[in-house]
C-alpha cells in the first residue's frame, strides 16, 4: 500500500484553499454585476408596475403572518425580562422606553430580516432556481425578453420596499405586546409606561435609523436571494443548496451589517 | 441573395479545456425543415443555443439573416430573436402563468396590440395546436403532450421566420408524438418558416425532415435526405439509423484498463 507524500497533501490543501477563496472573490462580483444590472433594467421593469405590486403581495404581505406573530412574543417577552431586571433597581416605569428603544433600535430591523430571509428569500431563491432548472429563464432569453428586467427587477423592488414596512410593523406590534404584558399583566403605571417612551425615543435617532437599516437588509438579504437563485446548478442538489445558502449567507450578512450600521449610526 | 436563413460556418465550440464542435458546416434553406442528429452529448443542443446566440463559438460563426450572431449588441441579438421561436425539450412554460398567459406573453412583453387582439391571436394559436379548450388551465395541469403543445403554441405567437426544436419528440406516448410530428411540419408549411429540429428519434424525424445532418465527436458525419440515410452504408450512420447494438459508437465511457482498476489497492 502506497504512503502518502505530506508535502504533495499540504500542496493540494493549499491549492483547495485557494480554488475556494477565488470561487468566493468571483461570486462576490458576479453578485456585483447582477446587482448592477437590476438598477440598470429597473427603469424597464418599472414599465411593468404590476409585476412589483404582485411581488410586494408574495414577498411582503405574505410575509405578514410570521412577523406579527413573532413581533407579539418578542414584545412580550422583552417585557418579562426587562421588567425583572427593572424592578431590582426600582425603575420599572422605564419598560416601555427598554421596549420601545430595543425594538426600534435592534430587535425590529434584525429580526425582520432574519424571518424575512427565511421566509421570502428562500422562496424567491427555490422559485428562480427552478425557473433555470425548467428553462423557463432561458425561455425569456430566446423569446428576446430580459430576465434581469422580468424577475429580477421587479422582486428586488419588492423586498426593498416590503422590509421597512415590515420592521416598522413589526415594532409597532412588539411594543404592543410589551404593553400586554408589562401593564395589564404586570401592573406598571401606563401613564409611565407611554410618557417614558415617548420622552425617550427619539424620531430621528431611534426610528428614522431603523428604518435605515431595514432599507439596507431589505437589499441586502432580497439581492442574496436573487443572486443564489440565478447562480444555482440546475439541478435539485444545486437548488437546495442555494436556498440554504440564502438563509446562512443572509443572516450572516444582517448580522454583519447591523454591528457597521450601528457603529457608524452612534457616531454620527 | 441566399436562400438560406440559417448558416454555419467553420464553427468551433468548447468549455474547459473540451472541444464539443470541431469545425461544422450547416446550411438551413428558407422553407425547409432540417434536422441535427447525433448522439446524447454530441453538442445539438448547443448548436441550437449558439443559433440563438446564447453562447459565443470559439472559432467560426453563425449566421440568421445574412448577419454574424455572435457579432451583434444586446439590442442586435434581442432584434434577431424576435425572428426566432424555439420549443425547449420540456416546454419550458411559465409555470405562474396560465395556457392562456403562456402564450400571450410574448405578445404582452414584445408588442403593444390591444388585450382584443391578443385575445384573438391566442386562441388563434391554440387552435393551431387542438389546447383551445384548454387555454384556462394551469401547466401543472396538462400532460407532458399537452404542455409540449402550449409551448409550440408560445413559440409560434409571432410568427417566427426560424422555428428551433430541442428534443420535441423526447418522453412521449405515441399519439402526442405522432400530433408533434404532424404539427412541426404542418405550422412550417403553414407560416413559410424555416425549421430546425434538435432530435434522436430517427422515425419521427425522417418522417418530417427535409434534409438530415449527424454529428458525432464533434463533426458533420453524415448529411442528405432521409431516404438517402436509410440507404446509407456508413457504419455510424448504419448504426443509427437501424439502432445496432454494436457499432462505431461504444457502451463504455473511456476508461482506464478494467482488470487493474479492480486489483488497485485503497
Amino acid at each position: 500500500m502506497t504512503k502518502s507524500n505530506p508535502l504533495i497533501s499540504i500542496i493540494k490543501t493549499l491549492q483547495g484553499l485557494g480554488h475556494r477563496m477565488v470561487e468566493r472573490i468571483w461570486r462576490l462580483g458576479a453578485g456585483a454585476r447582477l446587482f448592477f444590472l437590476t438598477i440598470a433594467y429597473s427603469a424597464e421593469s418599472f414599465k411593468r408596475f404590476h409585476l412589483t405590486l404582485r411581488e410586494i403581495y408574495s414577498t411582503g404581505v405574505m410575509s405578514l403572518l410570521i412577523v406579527i406573530v413573532s413581533a407579539f412574543f418578542v414584545g412580550m417577552v422583552l417585557a418579562l425580562q426587562g421588567y425583572n431586571t427593572l424592578q431590582k433597581y426600582g425603575s420599572s416605569e422605564a419598560i416601555g422606553v427598554l421596549v420601545s428603544l430595543s425594538l426600534v433600535r435592534e430587535l425590529g430591523p434584525v429580526v425582520t430580516a432574519l424571518l424575512f430571509a427565511g421566509r421570502a428569500g428562500t422562496a424567491i431563491t427555490a422559485e428562480i432556481g427552478l425557473m433555470k432548472t425548467t428553462e423557463q429563464l432561458s425561455a425569456m432569453e430566446m423569446m428576446a425578453v430580459n430576465p434581469i428586467a422580468r424577475v429580477v427587477a421587479p422582486r428586488f423592488w419588492a423586498g426593498v420596499i416590503s422590509m421597512p414596512v415590515l420592521a416598522t410593523l413589526f415594532s409597532m406590534v412588539g411594543i404592543l405586546g410589551g404593553y400586554i404584558v408589562a401593564v395589564p399583566l404586570i401592573g406598571v403605571d401606563e401613564g409611565a409606561f407611554w410618557s417614558q417612551m415617548q420622552a425617550n425615543v427619539d424620531f430621528q435617532s431611534d426610528i428614522v435609523n431603523g428604518i435605515i437599516k431595514s432599507l439596507v437588509f431589505g437589499i441586502a438579504c432580497t439581492m442574496i436571494a436573487l443572486f443564489e437563485g440565478f447562480d444555482a446548478p440546475p439541478t435539485a442538489e444545486g437548488v437546495s443548496r442555494a436556498t440554504t445558502r440564502t438563509v446562512v449567507i443572509s443572516s450572516l450578512t444582517v448580522l454583519g451589517l447591523d454591528f457597521v450600521l450601528t457603529s457608524f449610526m452612534l457616531v454620527i | 441573395m441566399t436562400n438560406n436563413i440559417v448558416e454555419i460556418d467553420n464553427l468551433s465550440f468548447g468549455y474547459k479545456g473540451r472541444l464539443l464542435h470541431k469545425g461544422i458546416n450547416m446550411v438551413f434553406p428558407r422553407g425547409k425543415v432540417v434536422a441535427i442528429m447525433g448522439g446524447s452529448g454530441s453538442g445539438k443542443t448547443t448548436l441550437l443555443r449558439l443559433i440563438g446566440g446564447q453562447i459565443k463559438p470559439t472559432k467560426g460563426e453563425v449566421r440568421v439573416h445574412g448577419d454574424v450572431v455572435h457579432k451583434q449588441g444586446r439590442d442586435g441579438i434581442f432584434k434577431l430573436r424576435r425572428k426566432m421561436g424555439m420549443l425547449f425539450q420540456q416546454g419550458a412554460l411559465f409555470t405562474d402563468l396560465s395556457v392562456y398567459e403562456n402564450v400571450a406573453f410574448p405578445m404582452r412583453e414584445l408588442t403593444d396590440l390591444p388585450n382584443s387582439m391578443i385575445h384573438d391571436l391566442v386562441l388563434m394559436k391554440l387552435n393551431a395546436v387542438g389546447l383551445r379548450g384548454a387555454h384556462t388551465l394551469m401547466p401543472t395541469e396538462l400532460s407532458g403532450g399537452m404542455a409540449r403543445r402550449v409551448a409550440l403554441a408560445r413559440a409560434i405567437a409571432l410568427d417566427p421566420a426560424i422555428m428551433m426544436y430541442d428534443e420535441p419528440f423526447a418522453g412521449l406516448d405515441p399519439i402526442s408524438m405522432g400530433v408533434i410530428c404532424s404539427l412541426i411540419r404542418s405550422l412550417n408549411d403553414a407560416l413559410g418558416a424555416t425549421s430546425i429540429i434538435v432530435s434522436h428519434d430517427v422515425k419521427e424525424t425522417f418522417l418530417i425532415a427535409d434534409y438530415v445532418y449527424f454529428v458525432a465527436d464533434g463533426v458533420v458525419t453524415a448529411e442528405g435526405t432521409p431516404d438517402d440515410l436509410m440507404q446509407s452504408t456508413l457504419p455510424f450512420v448504419h448504426q443509427f439509423v437501424h439502432g445496432d447494438k454494436d457499432g462505431p459508437v461504444p457502451f463504455h465511457y473511456p476508461a482506464g484498463n478494467y482488470q487493474s482498476e479492480l486489483m488497485k489497492q485503497h
